[in-house]
C-alpha cells in the first residue's frame, strides 16, 4: 500500500502554491516544508486560506499552481494521488458534515471501513476499539443526526482513523463544540498517535489556545505564511509563552491594531421590570425531554450567558422564546407579554441568530442584509444607509457583493450577527454566534455586544461555549441535559466551586451532575490496538468500495419509509389511473340537426344517426347560427344542417348539398366524427337505394377488404396503452429515483468523502444505483401482476423476456438519473430536469401514444435515442404480440449500451476533487 | 399595505434564487421553445406517415394501382414484401398496416368474382388503426373505380356532402400539440418549482430565520407562488406567441388577454398544489417522487394526450374536477374556437375553486409544516 520511494522522513513539500477562486486569490505563492510524524498546527483567523491549503495538501481541491509533495506523493500527479488515497484521512470542516445523519453510529464507521476494503474481521475489530476509546460504545445504533455536535466530531474521527492512516487531517475539528467535548477530543487524538506514533498530524484552528499543544507550528495570514517551525521555536523567536501572543506578534503591524483587550463597564440596574421571564419552561420531544423546568429572568440591558455542552437544550430554549416551538409546559413572557408565534410586534424589537447559518446562499451579503432591513419595516433609503453602517461595523463591506456561499465561517457568523442586529432591536437572542470565529473578531462581536448593552440598553440572551466569552457575561446558567446547573455571575460561580477558573468550576458542576470528563483509558487499555488489516485482491478492493456504497445507500433508502412509500405507489397509480382513463375509443359524439327540410326524408336521415352507438342526438337547433355558438361551447362536437326542400331535391335527383360542421379543434377526433358521418352516410345511401325509387348508381362490389385487428382483437385502448404505461412509469420514476443522488450529496457536502477516499466515480455512481435498481425491479414486478390481474390485459408473450428487458431498461432509466445528477448544479434543476426531459420523449416518440414507425426527421431520431423506444417495442411485444427473448435481442442490446452511455457519461463528468 | 410590501419584498429574493439557477433557466428555456417545437413537429394525432407493406401475389397492373393510391402525408410509400417479413415487420412495430393482394385478383375483379383483399392492422397502433383502415378502403374504392371506369363513390349517393371541419380545417395535429406542450410544460414547472422552493427554505434552514422576521407564513407563501407563477407566466405568454403562433405558424383565434387572464388563474392553482405536495414531501427525494404520478396523470387525463369523451363514463367525471383538464378545455375554447367568457366561465369558476382550496390547504398547513423539527 505504501509508495517505496517515501521514506519516512518525507514529510509534506509546498513550493509555490497560489490558489484562486473567481477573481481573488486566497493563497499567495505558499512555500513551506513540514517533517513527517509531528503535529502540526495551521492557525490563523477565518479566512486566510487555511482550508484551501489542507484541501490542496490533501489532494481533495485541485492544484492550480505550484507543487506539493504529502508524505513523498505528487498529490498533481492524478494516479500518484490515487495510490495515496489509502493513507489519507480527511476530516472535513464542518460538525459531522462527512457523517451520514440517518445511519447509525457503527454503521457510519463500517461504511468508512469498507471504502478503505477492509474485511469484516478488521472491520469489526477496529470498530469495538474505536468506540471503546472515544466513549461512544453505549450507543452504537444511535444515528449520526442525533448526536449531540462534540460526539458527531468524535465518530468523525473514528470514521477518519478506521483505515489506519499515515497522515490524519482535520480541518477545525473542535469548532462549535463545547470545552467539555474539545478536551476530550484532543485526548483522543493523543491517545489515537501514541498508539500509531508514525502518523502525522495536521490540523487547523482558529484557537490559538488549542496549538500550543503540537510540537510545530504553521501561522498564517491573508494567503501568507508568517511562520512555520517548531512550536517551541516559534515562542522563542517571538519572545512570547502562548501561541496566541506569538501569533499577535507575528502579524504586521497594520493588521495588530485590531488585536485590543477591552474592558467592560458594570452593568447597572435600572429597576425596569425584567424583559425576558422564563418559569418552569419545559419542552418535550416525544419522551425525551429538551427543557426540564428552567426558569430565568433577565433585566433590560443585562447579558446574560447560556453556557453548556451541545444538546444541553440551549438553543431549544432560544427558540422557544422567539416562538419556533411551542412550549410544552411552562410559560415565558417577552416585555412583560407571553410569547405566541404570531406576534409581530414583539417580533418587530427582537433579534435572533440561529446555531446553523440561516440566511440565503443565493444572495449577496448586501442582499442579504437589505431584505433583512426591508422586511424590518425600514424605507429602501433608510435600509441602504443601515447595511452600509453594518457592513462597516461588522468589516464585511469587502464582501459586501459576494455570495455567502464562498466565504468561510467566520465571516458568514458576522454576516447573521449584522442581520438580526440591523433593526436595532431591543432584545437579542443569539444562539452560539461566535463559534468558528476567530478570536480577533470574536472581540469585535463583543466590543459590539458591550456597547449595545450599556449604551443603548439591548437585553443580550447568548449562548456559548467559550469560557471567556462567558466571563464577559453579567450573569451565566451552565446548563446540562435540559437542567440548569447553576445561575450566578461568573465570578460567583468560581468562588462557589471553589476552582481557578470559570472552566474548571464548569467541568466540576458537570462531574457533580454525573459526567465523565477523562476518555475511558481503562477501556482502551484493555483492548490491544488491532493489528493491521493484511492487503486484500483487487477485484476484492473494488467489489468491497462499491458495497460499501451501495449498503450505505440501501440502509438510508431503507430508513426513509416515506420514499419507499412513492416509490412503490407512484408507479401503481399511475399505471391504475392511466390504463383505465386514457384512451382512443370512440364512444360518443354529441350532434345536432338544424332541419330546414323537415319532411320524411330529413327525419329519417337524422335518425340514422342516433341508431348508432358512436352518435348521441341533442336538442335540435332552428339556425345555423345557433349551430355555431353550440359548437364555439363545445356543447356538441357535430352539426348537421339540411337545407330546405331537401327531401324534394333528392327524390328529383337533383342532388342536394349537405352541410356537415365538425369541430376540429383535438384534430383525432375530429378526423374521426368525419370518417363516421362518411360512413353513416354511405349506409343510408344504400338503405334509401332499396326503398325509395332514386336514380343510384351500381351499388354492386367489384371487390371487397377484410380487415383483421392483429394483436388487440377488440381494438380496445386498455390492450395497447396498459404496456405503455408501465414503459412511462418505468423512466419517470427510477430516473426520479436517483437523479437527485448526487447533486444532493453535493449540497449537503457528504460528497467530501469520495473526495478524500480512494474509492472510483465508477464504485460509487454503480453502488449508488444499486438499491434503486433492486427498488424499480419490485415497483415493476406490481405492475405486471397488476396489469394481468386487475386490469386483465393478458401477458401473451415471455415473462422472462419481459423482465429481462424491464432490467435492461431500469439499468438504463436509473443511470439516466445519475447523469442528470452530475450535470445539474441544484436539486430543482435536477427534479425538473428530470421530468421534462423524461415526460416529453417518453410521451410523444416513444410509441406510447402514438406509433413511432409514423415518426420522421429530428422526432424520430429523438425517439430511437431515447431507452424508452426500445423498452416500449419490449413491452407491446410481450403483452400483446406474443413474443418472447429471441425477438428481443437487439432491444437488450440498445438498452444495455444506454445504461454503459449514461454511467460511462456520468462517471467522466462527476470529478472526484473541488475546484 | 404591510403585507403587499412584505410579498414583493420576498418575491424579489424569490427572483434572485431562481436567475441564479442557470442550468435551470436553460432547461426552462429549452422547454418552452425547442422542446414545444418538436412535439409540434414530431406528433401527428391522426393518421400520418403510417406505414403500409404490400404483398402483392398478383403482380398486375390493378394491384400496382392499388398500391399507387397510398400516398403521403396520410401513409409512407407502401413496402412490398413477403409474409414472413411482414409478420416480423408487424411484431417490431415497423408496418401498421399490412395489405395482402391474393393471386389473380385483376382477372377476378374483371370477371367480376369480387375478390378479397386481406388487411392486416396493427390494433396497438390506436391513433392510426381505426382511421387508416378506413382511409385505406377509401382509396382501394377509388382507385379500382378509376381502373374500372366506374364513377366515384361519392356520386352515387343520391346528395351531395360538404365536410368542414370548424376549427382547424386541415387537422393539423400541431396546432393542437404546440400550444398543449406549453400547458404541459406550465404545470409541470408550476408543480415543482414552487414545491422545491418551499423544501428548498427548509433545508437550507433558512427559514428559521424568516419565521422570527415580522413576516407572516401567508406573506411567504404568497410570495413563492407570485414570483414562480410570474416567470412560468413570462414564459407560457412568450412560448405561446414566439414560438406557437409566430415561428410554428399557428392562429390563435380568440382573445390573447383573456387566455393570459385564465392562465394567471390556473397557475395559482396548480403553483398551490405544488406547495400541498411540499407540504407531504419534507425532503426534495420525497417530494420529486410524489410530483412524478401528480404531474403525469394530470397530463394523462387533461385531455391533452387523448380526447377527455374516449375516457370511461366515471372518469369523465371524474377528471373534470381537475385544474389542469378544465384549463387544456378553456385553452381550446379560447385559443381555438375563439370562445369568450359567456362560454369558458363554468371552467373558470372550477378552476377558482380548486385554486381557492389548494391555497388554503397550503396556507393552513405552511407555519406547521415549516416549524417541524425532524
Amino acid at each position: 500500500m505504501s509508495a517505496p520511494a517515501a521514506g519516512p522522513t518525507t514529510g509534506i513539500e509546498v513550493s509555490g502554491v497560489s490558489h484562486r477562486y473567481g477573481g481573488e486569490t486566497v493563497l499567495h505563492d505558499i512555500t513551506l516544508s513540514l517533517p513527517a510524524g509531528q503535529t502540526i498546527a495551521l492557525v490563523g483567523p477565518d479566512g486566510v486560506g487555511k482550508s484551501t491549503l489542507l484541501g490542496l495538501i490533501a489532494g481533495v481541491r485541485k492544484l492550480q499552481s505550484g507543487q506539493i509533495s504529502t508524505l513523498g506523493v505528487n498529490i498533481g500527479n492524478r494516479a500518484a494521488r490515487e495510490q495515496f488515497l489509502p493513507r489519507l484521512a480527511f476530516m472535513p470542516q464542518g460538525l459531522g458534515k462527512n457523517l451520514y445523519p440517518t445511519l447509525s453510529v457503527r454503521e457510519n464507521i463500517d461504511f468508512f471501513g469498507r471504502l478503505f476494503a477492509l474485511n469484516a474481521k478488521a472491520r469489526a475489530s477496529h470498530i469495538t476499539h474505536l468506540l471503546n476509546a472515544t466513549g461512544l460504545a453505549p450507543f452504537p445504533d444511535r444515528p449520526a443526526g442525533k448526536l449531540s455536535g462534540g460526539m458527531k466530531q468524535k465518530l468523525s474521527l473514528c470514521c477518519a482513523l478506521v483505515h489506519e492512516p499515515d497522515l490524519l487531517i482535520l480541518d477545525e475539528p473542535t469548532t462549535g463544540v463545547d470545552p467539555l467535548s474539545r478536551r476530550q477530543f484532543w485526548a483522543l487524538v493523543d491517545q489515537m498517535r501514541s498508539e500509531r506514533p508514525g502518523m502525522t498530524v495536521l490540523v487547523s484552528t482558529a484557537y490559538m489556545d488549542e496549538a500550543d499543544r503540537f510540537s510545530w507550528l504553521v501561522a498564517i495570514n491573508d494567503g501568507h505564511i508568517l511562520a512555520c517551525d517548531k512550536t517551541s521555536t516559534v515562542l522563542e523567536k517571538t519572545g512570547t509563552t502562548s501561541v496566541e501572543a506569538a501569533y499577535v506578534s507575528l502579524l504586521p503591524a497594520a493588521a495588530r491594531q485590531g488585536v485590543s483587550t477591552f474592558t467592560i463597564p458594570p452593568y447597572v440596574d435600572d429597576g425596569t421590570p425584567p424583559v425576558i421571564e422564563a418559569e418552569n419552561l419545559t419542552r418535550q420531544f416525544g419522551s425525551f425531554t429538551a427543557v426540564d423546568h428552567v426558569s430565568f429572568r433577565i433585566r433590560r440591558g443585562e447579558i446574560f450567558g447560556f453556557l453548556g455542552s451541545n444538546g444541553c437544550g440551549k438553543s431549544t430554549t432560544m427558540k422557544m422564546l422567539t416562538g419556533l416551538l411551542d412550549i410544552s409546559s411552562g410559560s415565558a413572557t417577552l416585555f412583560g407579554r407571553p410569547v405566541s408565534a404570531g406576534d409581530m410586534n414583539t417580533r418587530m424589537r427582537v433579534g435572533y441568530m440561529s446555531q446553523a447559518f440561516s440566511l440565503y446562499e443565493e444572495l449577496s451579503v448586501r442582499q442579504n442584509l437589505m431584505l433583512q432591513a426591508r422586511l424590518f419595516r425600514l424605507s429602501a433609503a433608510q435600509a441602504a444607509e443601515r447595511v452600509n453602517t453594518m457592513l462597516a461595523d461588522f468589516e464585511l463591506t469587502a464582501h459586501a457583493d459576494e455570495r455567502p456561499t464562498g466565504l468561510p465561517l467566520g465571516y458568514r457568523q458576522r454576516l447573521q450577527l449584522a442581520a438580526a442586529c440591523i433593526n436595532n432591536p431591543d432584545i437579542l437572542i443569539l444562539d452560539e454566534p461566535t463559534s468558528g470565529v476567530d478570536p480577533a473578531a470574536r472581540d469585535m462581536f463583543w466590543k459590539h455586544l458591550v456597547s449595545l448593552s450599556r449604551d443603548a440598553k439591548v437585553t443580550i440572551f447568548v449562548s456559548t461555549h467559550f469560557m471567556n466569552e462567558a466571563m464577559r457575561c453579567d450573569r451565566i446558567s451552565l446548563m446540562d441535559k435540559g437542567r440548569v446547573l447553576a445561575m450566578d455571575a461568573p465570578a460567583a460561580i468560581i468562588a462557589q466551586a471553589g476552582a481557578a477558573s470559570l472552566e474548571d468550576a464548569f467541568i466540576a458542576c458537570l462531574e457533580k451532575a454525573g459526567n465523565t470528563v477523562a476518555v475511558s483509558d481503562s477501556a482502551s487499555a484493555g483492548i490491544a490496538a488491532p493489528q493491521t488489516a493484511k492487503p486484500v485482491p483487487p477485484l476484492m478492493r473494488w467489489l468491497s468500495r462499491f458495497w460499501a456504497f451501495a449498503q450505505r445507500e440501501t440502509v438510508e433508502l431503507l430508513r426513509d419509509r416515506l420514499r419507499l412509500a412513492f416509490a412503490i405507489l407512484g408507479p401503481v397509480s399511475l399505471l391504475l389511473i392511466a390504463a383505465y382513463s386514457v384512451s382512443f375509443d370512440i364512444n360518443t359524439i354529441t350532434y345536432t340537426v338544424v332541419d330546414h327540410d323537415r319532411s320524411q326524408i330529413s327525419r329519417t336521415l337524422a335518425e340514422q344517426f342516433s341508431g348508432s352507438r358512436y352518435f348521441r342526438q341533442t336538442s335540435p337547433t332552428p339556425d345555423l347560427h345557433t349551430l355555431q355558438t353550440r359548437l364555439r361551447h363545445g356543447e356538441i362536437a357535430l352539426g348537421l344542417d339540411i337545407p330546405a326542400n331537401f327531401g324534394r331535391d333528392m327524390l328529383a335527383g337533383r342532388k342536394p348539398e349537405l352541410d356537415i360542421i365538425i369541430d376540429g379543434s383535438m384534430p383525432f377526433l375530429g378526423a374521426n366524427i368525419r370518417a363516421y358521418v362518411e360512413g353513416t352516410l354511405v349506409r343510408y345511401a344504400q338503405e334509401l337505394a332499396r326503398t325509395s325509387p332514386i336514380p343510384a348508381g351500381n351499388t354492386a362490389q367489384a371487390f371487397s377488404i377484410v380487415p383483421r385487428f392483429a394483436y388487440n382483437q377488440e381494438f380496445r385502448s386498455i390492450y395497447a396503452i396498459t404496456p405503455g404505461v408501465i414503459m412511462l412509469a418505468l423512466i419517470l420514476i427510477p430516473t426520479m429515483l436517483t437523479a437527485l443522488g448526487v447533486v444532493r450529496e453535493k449540497e449537503i457536502g457528504s460528497i467530501m468523502n469520495l473526495y478524500a477516499s480512494p474509492a472510483s466515480t465508477g464504485q460509487y455512481l454503480l453502488g449508488k444505483q444499486l438499491p434503486y435498481v433492486g427498488l424499480a425491479i419490485l415497483s415493476y414486478l406490481a405492475l405486471v401482476f397488476l396489469s394481468v390481474t386487475l386490469l386483465g390485459v393478458p401477458l401473451k408473450g415471455s415473462f422472462v423476456g419481459l423482465s429481462l428487458g424491464a432490467l435492461f431498461y431500469i439499468l438504463a432509466s436509473t443511470g439516466f438519473g445519475l447523469l442528470i445528477s452530475t450535470f445539474v448544479r441544484s436539486q430543482v434543476a435536477a427534479i425538473f430536469g428530470t421530468a421534462i426531459i423524461c415526460l416529453i420523449p417518453a410521451v410523444n416518440f416513444s410509441g406510447l401514444l402514438y406509433p413511432t414507425s409514423t415518426l420522421v426527421g429530428i422526432p424520430y431520431y429523438f425517439g430511437e435515442a431515447f431507452p424508452a423506444t426500445w423498452f416500449q417495442l419490449i413491452s407491446l411485444g410481450a403483452f400483446t404480440k406474443g413474443l418472447g427473448v429471441r425477438f428481443f435481442i437487439p432491444m437488450y442490446a440498445a438498452l444495455l449500451g444506454f445504461a454503459c452511455l449514461y454511467i460511462g457519461s456520468a462517471c467522466l463528468l462527476l470529478r472526484k476533487q473541488d475546484v | 399595505m404591510r403585507w403587499l410590501i412584505n410579498v414583493a419584498l420576498l418575491s424579489g429574493k424569490e427572483f434572485r434564487s431562481l436567475v441564479r439557477d442557470f442550468i435551470l433557466f436553460g432547461l426552462i428555456l429549452f422547454a418552452f421553445s425547442f422542446a414545444v417545437v418538436i412535439v409540434a413537429d414530431g406528433v401527428k394525432i391522426d393518421v400520418s406517415n403510417a406505414t403500409v407493406a404490400f404483398i402483392d401475389e398478383d403482380h398486375s397492373a390493378l394491384s400496382r394501382e392499388l398500391r399507387a393510391g397510398v400516398l403521403l402525408p396520410y401513409f409512407k410509400p407502401p413496402v412490398l414484401t413477403d409474409r414472413t417479413a411482414a409478420t416480423a415487420g408487424m411484431n417490431h412495430g415497423t408496418y401498421n398496416f399490412v395489405i395482402d393482394i391474393p393471386p389473380r385478383f385483376e382477372a377476378d375483379v374483371l370477371a367480376g368474382r369480387s375478390p378479397a383483399i386481406q388487411e392486416r392492422i396493427d390494433a396497438t397502433a390506436m391513433t392510426q388503426a381505426g382511421l387508416g383502415d378506413v382511409y385505406l378502403q377509401r382509396i382501394f374504392l377509388a382507385q379500382i373505380n378509376r381502373a374500372l371506369h366506374t364513377p366515384p363513390a361519392e356520386q352515387l349517393l343520391p346528395f351531395s356532402t360538404q365536410s368542414r371541419i370548424r376549427f382547424n380545417p386541415n387537422s393539423e395535429s400541431f396546432w393542437f400539440t404546440s400550444v398543449m406542450q406549453v400547458v404541459t410544460d406550465a404545470t409541470v414547472l408550476s408543480i415543482i418549482l414552487v414545491g422545491a422552493a418551499v423544501i428548498r427554505e427548509r433545508e437550507h434552514g433558512t427559514i428559521e430565520h424568516l419565521l422570527v422576521l415580522p413576516v407572516s407564513a401567508s406573506e411567504i407563501a404568497v410570495a413563492k407562488i407570485l414570483a414562480n407563477g410570474a416567470v412560468i407566466f413570462v414564459a407560457s405568454m412568450a412560448s405561446l406567441w414566439c414560438v406557437v403562433h409566430l415561428w410554428l405558424g399557428v392562429p390563435i383565434a380568440g382573445s390573447l388577454l383573456l387566455f393570459a387572464a385564465c392562465l394567471v388563474i390556473y397557475l395559482f392553482s396548480v403553483t398551490s398544489l405544488g406547495m400541498v405536495l411540499a407540504i407531504f414531501a419534507p425532503t426534495m427525494p420525497q417530494f420529486g417522487l410524489l410530483a412524478v404520478p401528480v404531474y403525469a396523470i394530470a397530463y394523462l387525463l387533461s385531455g391533452a394526450a387523448t380526447p377527455i369523451e374516449s375516457m370511461p363514463d366515471i372518469m369523465q367525471m371524474a377528471v373534470r374536477v381537475l385544474p389542469t383538464t378544465q384549463f387544456v378545455k378553456i385553452s381550446q375554447a379560447i385559443l381555438y374556437r375563439g370562445a369568450g367568457v359567456e362560454t369558458i366561465w363554468p371552467s373558470v369558476v372550477s378552476i377558482l375553486c380548486a385554486s381557492t382550496l389548494f391555497l388554503a390547504l397550503a396556507l393552513l398547513r405552511f407555519r406547521s409544516m415549516l416549524a417541524r423539527q425532524d
